[in-house]
């Protein structure tokens, strides 16, 4: 392609010491779509601040079709028609808002609607959006009652009604479904067709083959491979992380014995299918399946926070109905939630925002059974959970925000494998891994012989990573997973 | 660690030091010990006050209801000694029955019918404010109380009782002084340095975690709400015990300078969160301000003024000069 539409020369920005990007060259051209792809830190989010006019460039020139480009803010990215939209829908509105209202927030915003709004004009001045961008979405709904991938949908429409000429998409099939992701790789696919160009930010490499002409590597804040279609991917990922890929697919391991955990007939919510599994110690299994099958009820199920609705659970082979998390935990059930932000840490200014106390939170009355807290007890326990997971940190007292987000997802299971449980459950844990962290990750879960392990997660090539045994979770039941070439 | 994080975690200590060099040398009378015991002897019930309001932040709720609580209080301890003609133990025992039975029922409403807190204890608050005048029909309660039957009230204050509030320990140390040093001891030590104090954060900073890890999240709010209710009766028998009567609106100011005491607390040490020790330092910080202010013969109606405009300061210290990440 001869054409450019956005050219980065040398852009490099520091935070402080660290060097965010040292002299990054980048090209976009019409109506392309080009992955970037980078381990957590290699700049790509500073690299988005810098276009979407989040944060201005130390050095380096920017071109938008030619001219310099210098964006002051995010309002003067979006006038010249750099868009940015990011991975977490429920920032775009309010949910109580209607589809409509939401279509049209940037324009209240800003003060291009008129000072009096009727809810005509509303839904007529959204129906006008919409039909440019070509999606069918109900109007009338409530923003947060829609399903993700609408609410993505009602991103991007309002990007196009801006005018947009670049867009930036980072990690946006993060909360959607296999099927939701293709509807949305194929809108992606028709404004790359009119001439848009889209810069595509995943850690998901079936999404990226999918969807893009060419692939970026960003490594240290700078350029470290770029390869076009058809691309190779392990060695694109061979770049990011900077040495070979081990094998990259778990040695499924049989394991004898009686089972652990024994799931029979399980019903988690009215209407859903009814589930059977196994675990035993030493195993991992994986539950696999679309956003909102019931894989995190299921787990949440067996960890005390929701009821059975019908059949029954069994722990070594006892009836097993915790009343609350802490039942769970008491009777060697751990399980670290997904979205670690959301179900695993606190305000990182608040006590318990280091990694040793977000660590010792569970273990507390065991550890400090006379109530007083001691932090050489807890830097300890943290210590040991640095050195056996490698993570990089300034120490057992480092604050979590700090850390990337592979370090922080390591910090979630070194919190649940402190004290050895009897049934690890595990949602979504490589969510914002990138591929070394993840490697390490699942080495360490694969590492715990005496314990029952069963991991929820949405993507397949991760339960390949880790698992022994794959199923995958739909409205049809659990069926076991036959393992396709990936 | 650079020189403004430094300035910014001593700013409180800073001024307070600025303070106590500009007040001595401009009234030499201010630095005596007699003028010190006294400037803590008046913040004692707004600075145990406070660490009850720091606890109910801790899990992330807002006790407003402390002010009332403690004027509750005044007049229960009043009434169980004037009209029911108790002694001190069992007078202190109801008015502290009194806040832990308000805590609880804060901690009910919260909790169990999930009324937002601010909302609940300022319901509560309102409550009490008119439910302490019912029993006495709208009077103070001094010994010879006419009550509303007609009768008249034959007891009388318990010197055991006046003790709390007017006996020196040592002929220096006022009782307050010492009963405030001991819960901002025993508060701090709960908060920062127990198991149960890190879960009362924890509760606080992200509740849905607290519970994934175990934590007994409504028992962990209850436990807080019951502290501040204890704590704002106990501030509430130390006005009893000072006055010696009961005083329909001797509570009036305490709900505004506890809560100011406890945010003033978030710049201390840049703490930026609710802490025990910024609270008493923040309340004798108010204090200070006012006692030499009144020794420089500023006048009485512009302590409202200033203790705002410590707090506006205070806020903006907090959160106007933290690092702003991009």
């Amino acid at each position: 392609m001869n054409a450019v539409i956005l050219q980065a020369r040398a852009v490099a920005k520091r935070f402080g010491s660290t060097v965010a990007l040292a002299g990054f060259d980048f090209e976009l051209g019409p109506g392309e779509i080009v992955g970037l792809i980078g381990a957590n830190g290699a700049g790509k989010s500073t690299f988005v601040n810098i276009l979407s006019g989040a944060l201005p460039a130390d050095e380096g020139e920017l071109t938008l079709n030619g001219r310099p480009y210098r964006p002051a803010d995010s309002r003067a990215a979006i006038r010249e028609g750099v868009i940015a939209l990011h991975q977490s829908t429920d920032r775009i509105a309010a949910p109580d808002l209607s589809v409509a209202e939401a279509l049209l927030l940037d324009r209240f915003a800003d003060g291009r609607s008129s000072f009096f709004v009727s809810p005509r004009t509303i839904r007529a001045e959204a129906g006008r959006i919409l039909a440019q961008s070509g999606f069918d979405l109900p109007l009338s709904l409530a923003f947060g009652e829609i399903s993700a991938a609408g609410r993505q949908l009602v991103a991007i429409a309002r990007a196009l009604a801006a005018n947009a000429r670049v867009l930036i998409l980072d990690e946006p099939t993060a909360s959607l479904s296999a099927a939701e992701s293709e509807r949305l790789f194929d809108v992606v696919e028709r404004l790359a067709a009119r001439g848009i160009a889209v810069l595509y930010i995943s850690h998901r490499t079936q999404d990226l083959r999918r969807l893009c002409h060419r692939v970026v590597v960003l490594r240290g804040g700078r350029q470290a491979h770029a390869a076009s279609r058809p691309v190779d991917f392990s060695q694109a990922l061979e770049a990011m992380i900077g040495r070979p890929l081990a094998g990259a697919h778990a040695a499924a391991r049989h394991v004898e014995g009686p089972p652990v955990l024994e799931v029979v007939g399980l019903q988690t919510r009215p209407g859903a299918p009814r589930i059977d599994l196994a675990v035993r110690a030493g195993e991992v299994v994986a539950v696999t399946g679309p956003l909102g099958a019931g894989k995190s009820r299921l787990l949440l199920t067996l960890f005390g926070v929701n009821r059975a609705l019908a059949g029954e659970a069994r722990l070594d082979g006892r009836l097993w109905r915790p009343r609350d998390p802490a039942d769970a935990i008491a009777h060697g059930v751990h399980m670290a939630g997904e979205d670690r932000r959301r179900t695993s840490f606190t305000p990182a200014d608040w006590p318990g925002g280091a990694i040793a106390a977000a660590i010792a939170l569970p273990h507390l009355k065991r550890w400090f059974p006379r109530g007083f807290l001691k932090a050489s007890v807890e830097r300890g326990h943290a210590e040991a959970a640095i050195r056996r997971l490698g993570i990089r940190a300034g120490g057992p007292d480092a604050r979590l925000d700090t850390l990337s987000g592979g370090n922080q997802q390591k910090v979630v299971l070194a919190r649940w494998q402190a004290v050895t449980p009897r049934l690890m459950l595990l949602d979504e844990p490589f969510q914002g891994v990138d591929v070394g962290a993840r490697a390490d990750i699942a080495a360490a879960i694969r590492a715990q012989a005496q314990v029952a392990t069963l991991i929820a997660t949405s993507d397949a090539e991760e339960a390949l990573e880790v698992a022994d045994r794959i199923y995958r979770l739909d409205a049809d039941g659990l069926a076991p997973l036959h393992e396709q070439a990936a | 660690m650079d020189l403004f994080a430094f300035a910014r975690r001593g700013a409180v200590f800073a001024l307070l030091a600025a303070m106590l060099i500009g007040f001595s040398a401009a009234e030499p009378a201010f630095l005596g010990l007699a003028n010190f015991m006294s400037v803590l002897q008046s913040v004692s019930v707004v600075a145990i006050l406070a660490a009850g309001v720091t606890v109910s932040m801790s899990v992330g709720g807002f006790d407003l209801s402390v002010g009332a609580i403690a004027a509750s209080a005044v007049m229960a301890a009043a009434y169980a000694m004037v009209v029911w003609k108790l002694g001190a133990v069992a007078t202190v025992a109801i008015a502290l029955a009194f806040g832990l039975g308000v805590g609880l029922v804060n901690a009910a409403l919260v909790v169990v019918v999930g009324v937002p807190d601010l909302l609940a204890t300022l319901a509560m608050n309102f409550l009490l404010t008119g439910l302490q005048l019912i029993p006495t029909a709208g009077r103070s309660i001094a010994p010879g109380l006419i009550l509303p039957s007609g009768d008249t009230a034959k007891g009388a204050f318990d010197p055991a009782f006046l003790a709390i509030g007017r006996a020196r320990v040592g002929g220096v140390a006022p009782v307050p002084v010492l009963i405030m040093l001991a819960v901002g001891v025993l508060v701090f030590v709960l908060t920062e340095r127990t198991r149960i104090g890190r879960l009362l954060f924890v509760v606080g900073g992200n509740e849905i975690a607290a519970r994934l890890a175990g934590a007994r999240v409504e028992r962990l709010k209850t436990l807080a709400y019951l502290i501040s209710g204890g704590l704002a009766a106990l501030g509430g028998v130390i006005v009893a015990a000072r006055v010696g009567r009961g005083d329909i609106s001797s509570g009036a100011s305490l709900l505004l300078d506890s809560v100011a005491a406890s945010l003033i607390g978030f710049a201390v040490l840049a703490a930026r969160r609710p802490n025990v020790f910024g609270s008493i330092v923040g309340a004798i910080f108010v204090g200070v301000l006012l006692n030499g202010l009144t020794m420089l013969n500023v006048p009485y109606y512009t302590q409202d003024f200033v203790k705002g405009a410590v707090l506006v300061g205070a806020l903006g210290l907090t959160y106007g000069l933290k690092p702003r990440r991009a």
